[in-house]
């Protein structure tokens, strides 16, 4: 038995070591005043996202090297991550990074690419997406999530809580009419593809917003 | 002593000894489920295997690479490699301590409850229910079943080692337990989240906290699930195969204490160049490479336990597959300090090349760790000569030979790819701007890749048809053996 302490204790002291400070650097990650939570919408496409396990195809964190700023954009900070709930940041880049691809192309593109990889990338070897045009968005859990967020620490207010599916809803109704308008397909408004490439428009618009670029420290 | 013989019947009988059966039949379910599951896991990795060079085959929604990766990694680690530490520990643990698994409940539960936790994994997953944590992708409600069957078997593992006979604890237990307790702290650790639903969470840590715990996590995972146990399985089998005691004694002890300290430290290593403070991924350098020493010295003690034994290789398909597993072992972890190695890891990560490494540990130590018990255990628990050491013999060459194609295209790829997005023309542009490019390049080191876990893969199914035959040609009864010993020795 008291080998077994011995055991625990050893194992014990490496991971408080690689830990706590940790917890106290919560304070200390440099917080970017641009990043905000997620809006609702986007935070259903993130849950989409994780559903598809697009993680084991794409990283979501850009190194400071050069060829990944040229290819990718600004590396990624410490600060920008702080309401990803999980981190998704991937270990395997069987296609290309996704943390800056937010503004990259229009929605229409993304449609298309869902639908079939092949008709916006002709040598893709992504697997289409195409249900994620046809199966509606389920927004039925949506203020519980945003209030369990908020209760461990992402700052939504009463009131976004309150009018999450309603802010969502317009928020994919908007997005829809601008896709129909640049002749893509009418409908999509809540389908789970809206939700999807709202939270891909996203990545590293905050970042961009506030001016971080490669040679500026974070 | 076995007590096969009538002279050994009548001290059955004797009222001054005391006699103890071990629990074979849970060994012989766990190194079923082993094989099974095994099979089933390869062949998921086949699939995705041949879903990255062949998107056609990505059968949506539920067949697509995305959920079927998590579901090839939960199937071969925790069903694969979990089945096959469990045998090992409920075989070599009831001998070791010379005293029967303290609760033959408790046992049986153990195994149906992993058993329906891989069963509920491998319905969520596909289904999309995923935390998308690797090696942890699996929701809170089987989170919560992992640890009540995890506890279960921690109370009936202690209480057997506190029934023990024998005082000296050998080497192997120390594994086992450092396994035991390390799981349990890891899992509960990185497990925290606050439920949305039944199929729903979010975890208490975000961004940069998330990433140090998962990979503390992660990487214990490799260490503890993989590597401990596996050492402690060596441990006991090996010097059992070769019937020679193991090389060093010492250093058993000093490997022991230094892997179980160092290893906690290393997980950063797997965010290098990430947002994470650069204390920490130096930290895990650091650790990592210092791994380097410890992880040999369990190499060595294991290949210099057959000092005098290689001659037996020739004849024993157990040995072989021992030796290889070992010698892969050895690979992996100069591989892994290297990989750990900030300059190394600015080409390795993100690239084939780690999946290469991940295999050469997990094909080559874990696949050929258990295959090699698998065999040892196979006549001892069926009480029949093995159906065919041809077929064994067949197994190992093939999976040996898959194995090697696996890792050297992986490597190949990884170089490849990672060498081109670094590429520059003269200019100072990306010599390959288009992603694409990279990819199409090493599309033919894929197709090799697919050949060689098939290969691999055919090896196992080789060897559960093996153990089919086997088993029915085995007595109808298999009672447990039973031991005596004089009873004041207990006392
Ligand atoms: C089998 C691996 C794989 C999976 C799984 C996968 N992708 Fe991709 N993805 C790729 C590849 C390869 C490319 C590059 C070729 C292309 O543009 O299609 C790509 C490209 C992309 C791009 C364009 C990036 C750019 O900068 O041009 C986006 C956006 C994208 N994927 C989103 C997703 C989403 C969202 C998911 C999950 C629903 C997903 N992918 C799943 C392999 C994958
Ligand atoms: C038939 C044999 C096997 C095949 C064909 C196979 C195939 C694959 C494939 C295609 C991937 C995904 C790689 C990627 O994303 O690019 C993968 C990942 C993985 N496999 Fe296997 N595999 C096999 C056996 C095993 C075994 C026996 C184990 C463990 C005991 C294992 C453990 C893993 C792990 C841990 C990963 C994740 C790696 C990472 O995230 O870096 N595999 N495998
Ligand atoms: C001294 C021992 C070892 C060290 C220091 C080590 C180090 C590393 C490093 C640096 C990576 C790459 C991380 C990245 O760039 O993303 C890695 C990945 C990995 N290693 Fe090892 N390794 C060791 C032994 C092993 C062994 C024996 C196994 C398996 C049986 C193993 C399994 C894995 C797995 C599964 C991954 C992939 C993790 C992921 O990204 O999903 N390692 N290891």
């Amino acid at each position: 038995m008291v080998f077994t302490v011995l055991v625990t204790i050893s194992v014990l002291i490496g991971g408080a070591v690689e830990l706590i400070p940790m917890f106290l650097v919560d304070e200390n990650v440099p917080r970017i005043s641009t990043v905000t939570p997620f809006t609702p919408l986007e935070l259903t496409g993130r849950d989409i996202y994780i559903r598809e396990g697009c993680v084991g195809c794409h990283s979501q964190m850009v190194r400071p090297f050069r060829h990944e700023l040229e290819r990718y954009g600004t590396y990624g900070r410490a600060g920008e991550t702080i309401y990803e709930r999980p981190f998704l940041w991937g270990s395997k880049r069987t296609g290309p990074d996704l943390s800056r691809v937010g503004g990259k192309y229009p929605d229409l593109w993304h449609v298309r690419h869902f639908e079939n990889p092949r008709s916006t990338s002709p040598r893709s070897l992504m697997p289409p997406y195409a249900w994620l045009l046809t199966s509606e968005m389920d927004l039925d859990n949506l203020d519980t999530k945003l209030a369990r967020l908020k209760s461990i620490g992402t700052p939504y207010s009463d009131a976004e809580i309150a009018n999450a599916q309603a802010s969502a809803r317009q928020q994919a109704e908007a997005m829809a009419t601008g896709i129909e308008a640049s002749g893509g397909p009418s409908g999509l408004a809540d389908k789970e593809v809206i939700a999807v490439i709202a939270f891909l428009q996203r990545l590293g618009q905050d970042v961009r917003a506030a001016g971080l670029t490669a040679e500026a420290q974070p | 002593m076995q007590t096969t013989s009538a002279t050994a019947e009548a001290t059955l009988l004797d009222p001054d000894m005391e006699v103890y059966r071990y629990d074979e039949q849970i060994v012989r379910m766990f190194v079923l489920a082993t094989a099974i599951w095994g099979v089933v896991g390869m062949l998921v990795g086949a699939l995705i295997a041949l879903q990255i060079p062949f998107w056609e085959a990505n059968l949506g929604p539920y067949l697509t690479f995305g959920r079927l990766r998590p579901l090839h990694t939960n199937a071969v680690i925790f069903a694969f490699a979990g089945n096959a530490i469990f045998a090992a520990i409920y075989y070599s643990t009831q001998r070791l301590c010379k005293a029967r698994m303290a609760f033959d409940s408790l046992s049986k539960f153990h195994f149906w409850g992993w058993q329906a936790i891989i069963v509920s994994a491998a319905i969520t997953l596909p289904l999309g229910i995923t935390t998308s944590k690797e090696y942890a992708e699996l929701e809170w409600p089987i989170d919560l079943a992992i640890a009540v069957v995890w506890v279960v078997f921690a109370v009936n593992f202690f209480a057997t080692l506190n029934n023990r006979r024998e005082k000296h604890m050998y080497v192997a237990l120390w594994f086992y337990i450092a396994t035991i307790v390390t799981i349990a702290v890891l899992h509960i650790g990185n497990s925290l989240a606050i439920p949305i639903s039944l199929t729903k969470s979010y975890p208490i840590y975000a961004g940069v906290q998330d990433a140090l715990v998962q990979w503390w996590y992660g990487h214990n995972a490799v260490a503890f699930f993989l590597t401990t146990p596996f050492l402690g399985l060596m441990y006991y089998f090996l010097p059992k195969a070769a019937e020679r005691p193991v090389f060093s004694y010492r250093l058993s002890i000093v490997h022991f204490w230094s892997l179980v300290f160092l290893y906690i430290w290393a997980g950063p290593h797997h965010l290098n160049y990430t947002a994470v403070p650069e204390w920490a991924a130096t930290l895990g350098m650091v650790f990592s490479v210092m791994l380097w020493m410890p992880s040999w010295g369990g190499m060595i003690n294991g290949l210099f336990t057959l000092r005098g034994a290689w001659h037996k290789l020739r004849d024993s398909v157990v040995l072989k597959m021992f030796v290889i597993g070992i010698t892969f072992y050895g690979m992996s972890t100069f591989e892994g300090p290297l990989l750990s190695v900030k300059t190394v890891n600015a080409l390795s990560h993100y690239t084939d090349w780690t999946i290469g490494h991940v295999h050469a540990g997990a094909m080559g130590w874990n696949g050929f760790m258990t295959f090699g018990m698998i065999y040892w255990l196979m006549p001892k628990l069926w009480r029949t000569p093995l159906w065919s050491d041809r077929l064994a013999n067949t197994h190992f060459w093939i999976g040996t030979i898959g194995m090697l194609l696996y890792v050297m295209s992986m490597y190949s790829a990884g170089v490849t790819q990672g060498l081109m997005w670094r590429a520059f023309d003269s200019a100072g542009n990306l010599l390959y701007p288009d992603f694409m490019e990279t990819m199409i390049q090493i599309v033919p080191m894929y197709w090799v890749r697919l050949v060689g876990g098939t290969m691999y893969l055919v090896g196992a199914i080789l060897m559960l048809y093996n153990m089919y035959r086997t088993i029915k040609t085995a007595p109808k009864e298999l009672p447990d053996p039973a031991f005596t010993t004089p009873k004041e020795v207990t006392a």
